[in-house]
């Protein structure tokens, strides 16, 4: 049964509160969720109050700053710190984002931040995906062809062809739109998740691929794609600014285009 | 202790390669259930304001009773099919997943007959 309130161990309680040094004028607060798994404690949420002056733009900015100065113990995932890499993933005032895109001075007041929703918890920001891992390596991604590859040359493909990779090619698999699509959050076990499906898709419309009627195949399920009901989460939180919801339309069209077609 | 793998848990019975024709037929359901529901408004306008015979008389002209018939059909068959997504949606566990599942086709297969056989009875005794 999909689950409506947290279990008990799960239940947040008040943390700590760290004050801005004596002195500083242009204080933000920052909310951040932490959790040890060692300590057998509830999660808690501790305030940290940052002197912006000496703090760089960004979220992650504030995030390393808080780990460098306040407290060491602050654990998240952070590599590129430009929205190349999707590691620093992140529920950022109520709405999954890369932390290290998100200029602080886009939010007013306090920042509230928290691990991607409805995901095991590894430790204090950091969401356990290696499910969602698996169900990326299940569907394949990399080009299946029986032809072999040209023996003097790169597989071709028209400057139309590889157009039609552009938005989905982008993705940098950071998980935030699987982890705000509702569907995903009930039927994860099953369901592949936004994320997954738009992965499945640009494989599909790779002209150079030749096993999209095995892709289709193994798409075509009520619940690896077909929980998906259009409620736009996915396309409303991508950092990249990319499309899902789109390429999993794109998927059903050409699963009806199949039957009818 | 578990030992399987995240891609065997993933993997699981494999896809059921089908989902399709479902989907499709909600999206059909919908679309056909637009025009007919303008018959269905008329009838219940009628049903409330006209007299018996008047109504009776309506519903008993072939186009009319076709598209009160084909609303009927659509419009039971297009719930079965959201409730079912609903219920797939919201009921984890398989038991009660596929009794409900069962019920609920069950229940809308009745409606649908007893709602035809209202209209038949109408039109043919009046």
């Amino acid at each position: 049964m999909a689950e409506f309130t947290l279990p008990k161990n799960s239940v947040l309680i008040e943390g700590k509160t760290f004050k801005a040094p004596v002195g500083a004028t242009h204080i933000r607060r920052f909310e951040v969720y932490r959790w040890d798994p060692e300590s057998g404690e509830n999660p808690r949420i501790d305030a940290f109050e940052l002197d912006m002056d000496s703090c760089g733009p960004m979220v992650l900015d504030a995030i390393l700053k808080i780990k460098n100065e306040i407290d060491s113990s602050l654990t998240f995932r952070r590599s590129c710190r430009e929205g190349v890499c999707g590691s620093c993933a992140m529920t950022i005032n109520g709405k999954n984002s890369l932390a290290c895109t998100k200029a602080i001075d886009s939010y007013s007041g306090t920042i509230k931040i928290y691990p991607l929703p409805h995901m095991p918890v590894v430790k204090d920001l950091v969401a356990d995906l290696t499910h969602f891992y698996a169900q990326y390596a299940s569907i394949k991604p990399w080009i299946e062809s029986q032809t072999p590859a040209p023996a003097d040359s790169e597989r071709l493909q028209s400057k139309e062809d590889r157009e039609k990779l552009d938005g989905l090619y982008d993705c940098v698999l950071c998980a935030c739109c699987s982890t705000s699509c509702p569907s995903y959050w009930w039927n994860s076990e099953r369901y592949l998740g936004p994320a997954v499906l738009l992965q499945a898709y640009r494989w599909l419309v790779d002209s150079r691929d030749e096993s999209t009627g095995e892709r289709l195949d193994e798409l075509e399920d009520p619940f690896k794609l077909y929980r998906c009901h259009t409620i736009m989460n996915c396309t409303d939180t991508c950092p990249k600014g990319l499309n899902p919801a789109k390429a999993i339309a794109e998927t059903k069209k050409m699963l009806v285009q199949r039957k009818l077609g | 202790m578990d030992y399987r793998t995240p891609l065997s848990r993933v993997r699981g019975l494999g896809s059921a390669k089908s989902g399709t024709a479902h989907w499709w037929m909600q999206r059909v359901t919908a679309v056909v259930l637009i025009p007919l529901s303008f018959w269905l408004v008329y009838f219940l306008g009628l049903s409330v304001t006209a007299p018996y015979q008047q109504t009776v008389d309506w519903l008993a002209s072939p186009v009319n009773a076709v598209c009160i018939a084909a609303w009927i059909v659509a419009v039971f068959y297009h719930a079965a099919l959201g409730l079912q997504v609903v219920i797939e949606d919201y009921v984890a566990a398989e038991g009660p997943k596929i009794i409900s599942i069962w019920v609920v086709n069950l229940a809308f297969l009745f409606l649908a007959i007893a709602a035809l056989l209202a209209v038949f009875r109408v039109v043919s005794i009046g």
